[in-house]
């Protein structure tokens, strides 16, 4: 197959570019949650991302907060942010953060204002931004402006047969086309670790690799009450016939077909050593992991499921594909690409990656998604340990 | 091409994967292997589902897994060659 050269996007100030156009309100905490989600309700064409923390964090954990936070409003496929904390501080430095990529963003806070006047207020400024994001245009970018992120989700073996390996085949034949690619859930690669580290194209990426392995296990081990059973591997896995966490972590690395990553990224952390697979560090479950990658900046998430995982994100779409026949058949409102005719050998590999290609441009473009049009937005922030 | 019903990753591998809805015990499987594109056979000693493993030898308490031609788990509860393998005779070596 002829691999197409661009896809319509939006071209952005900093010169990215979105495969969405979303306005978003963004709390900086919970208790903002309120005043974000009733702009959203009064201002059509916003979104709001309303999630559970931003008070009292404090060190690696309040990074991760503000990183996230400045990465979901950076994303390309956001036009424009508005942002609302309860107090300016926190919300300033947001707001700057986010200025840097050019785009429209402005921050309000609620502190001695009360929630009815700035809603008031946020709603006019969300009013204009609305209707300035609605004259963007599609355009044409080239394929190299897609950043691809991939995790996979209540998983079974054929997930490692078929469907992951569709995932490495797409990332095989796009990698040397200059996009930009991310792969993470530290824990699940539990088992497959030392083969992981050898994909690190350095030195250094390989033990910047086993360092942050290390460090998620000793973790894991100190926490644990058990040997994880029903967590990793989870009830769904298990129902699907994976059995250890080891299978399912060399299940779950095929997703890189055979290409090695040039560095490690801390989550949300944007790249920037240009083109290529990157490992970040991430938690395995869903929607907190695709939540971090859309954070450093990946426009496009492919979603191999076994079993059948629902998640989608509120500003990067999710494109689902399975192999397992019964998920295809059963939920096949969830599911974008079936390659269930791998198991059959009614379909190689190499078709495979075609049909995912084609599929992944299709949704740049603007096809919406499975989990879009189901109405999918989960936001979950990760939290690293207790607040203050 | 005949039928397929199990599909192996690795010459190595010790496991297959059930890719029809399941087999029947007594059955006789059809195998591809995926490494190689290279056939071969194995009876069932068990009723096993779509995307279970089925025991390509015999095993013993101890003995290693072997799927993607790596180390996947330790035996617990001897196998025999056409059984059902899973979380009720392999563990994990991790955690």
């Amino acid at each position: 197959m002829q691999i197409p050269k661009s896809f319509l996007g939006f071209k952005r100030e900093n010169g990215r570019a979105g495969t969405r156009n979303h306005v978003i309100i963004l709390p900086v905490d919970d208790i903002s949650n309120a005043c974000a989600e009733a702009v959203a309700n009064n201002i059509k064409g916003t979104i709001a991302l309303p999630h559970s923390y931003g008070r009292l964090q404090f060190g690696a954990d309040l990074e991760l907060h503000f990183r996230t936070m400045i990465g979901t409003g950076r994303n390309p496929n956001v036009a424009a942010v508005i942002v609302i904390g309860i107090e300016p501080k926190w919300t300033k430095k947001i707001v700057d953060a986010i200025a840097k990529t050019g785009k429209p963003v402005e921050g309000f806070s609620i502190e001695g204002v009360g929630d009815i006047d700035t809603i008031a207020k946020v709603s006019k400024k969300a009013q204009e931004f609305s209707m300035w994001a609605s004259e963007k245009q599609r355009e044409e970018c080239p394929i190299s402006d897609l950043w691809i992120s991939v995790k996979c989700g209540e998983s079974d073996t054929t997930s490692g047969l078929a469907s992951n390996p569709t995932v490495g085949n797409l990332m095989d034949k796009l990698e040397p086309l200059g996009v930009h690619l991310c792969f993470g859930e530290t824990s699940e690669l539990t088992g497959a670790e030392t083969v992981c580290a050898k994909r690190g194209k350095t030195k250094e990426a390989q033990d910047k690799f086993m360092k942050t392995w290390s460090s998620y296990n000793d973790f894991i081990l100190k926490e644990a009450t058990n040997d994880l059973s029903e967590s990793q591997p989870t009830a769904g896995n298990i129902a699907g016939g994976l059995t250890t966490i080891e299978e399912k972590a060399f299940g779950n690395f095929q997703k890189i077909g055979s290409r090695e990553f040039i560095d490690v990224l801390e989550p949300a952390e944007e790249p920037t050593k240009g083109k290529g697979l990157y490992f970040m560090d991430t938690s395995s479950a869903a929607a907190e992991c695709v939540t971090l990658q859309a954070a450093g900046g990946f426009n496009i998430h492919l979603f191999p499921t076994g079993q059948g995982n629902i998640i989608g994100n509120p500003i990067e779409p999710v494109i689902k594909l399975t192999a397992n026949p019964f998920t295809a058949k059963t939920m096949s409102e969830h599911i974008d690409v079936d390659v269930s005719k791998i198991l059959s050998r009614e379909m190689n590999l190499d078709q495979a990656g075609d049909e995912l290609i084609k599929s992944t441009i299709k949704v740049a473009n603007g096809r919406l998604t499975c989990a879009e049009a189901l109405g999918h937005k989960e936001f979950v922030m990760t939290k690293l340990y207790r607040s203050a | 091409m005949a039928k397929t019903d199990i599909i192996i990753h690795d010459k190595k591998d010790n496991v297959g994967v059930i890719v029809i809805e399941k087999v029947a015990k007594g059955q006789d499987c059809g195998c591809w292997i995926m490494e190689d594109n290279s056939s071969s056979k194995v009876k069932s000693e068990a009723v096993i589902p779509l995307g279970h493993k089925i025991a390509l030898q015999d095993l013993k308490e101890g003995d290693t897994i072997i799927k993607y031609g790596h180390d996947i788990g330790k035996v617990v509860k001897s196998i025999k060659k056409g059984d059902h393998v899973h979380v009720h005779n392999v563990k994990t070596k991790k955690w």
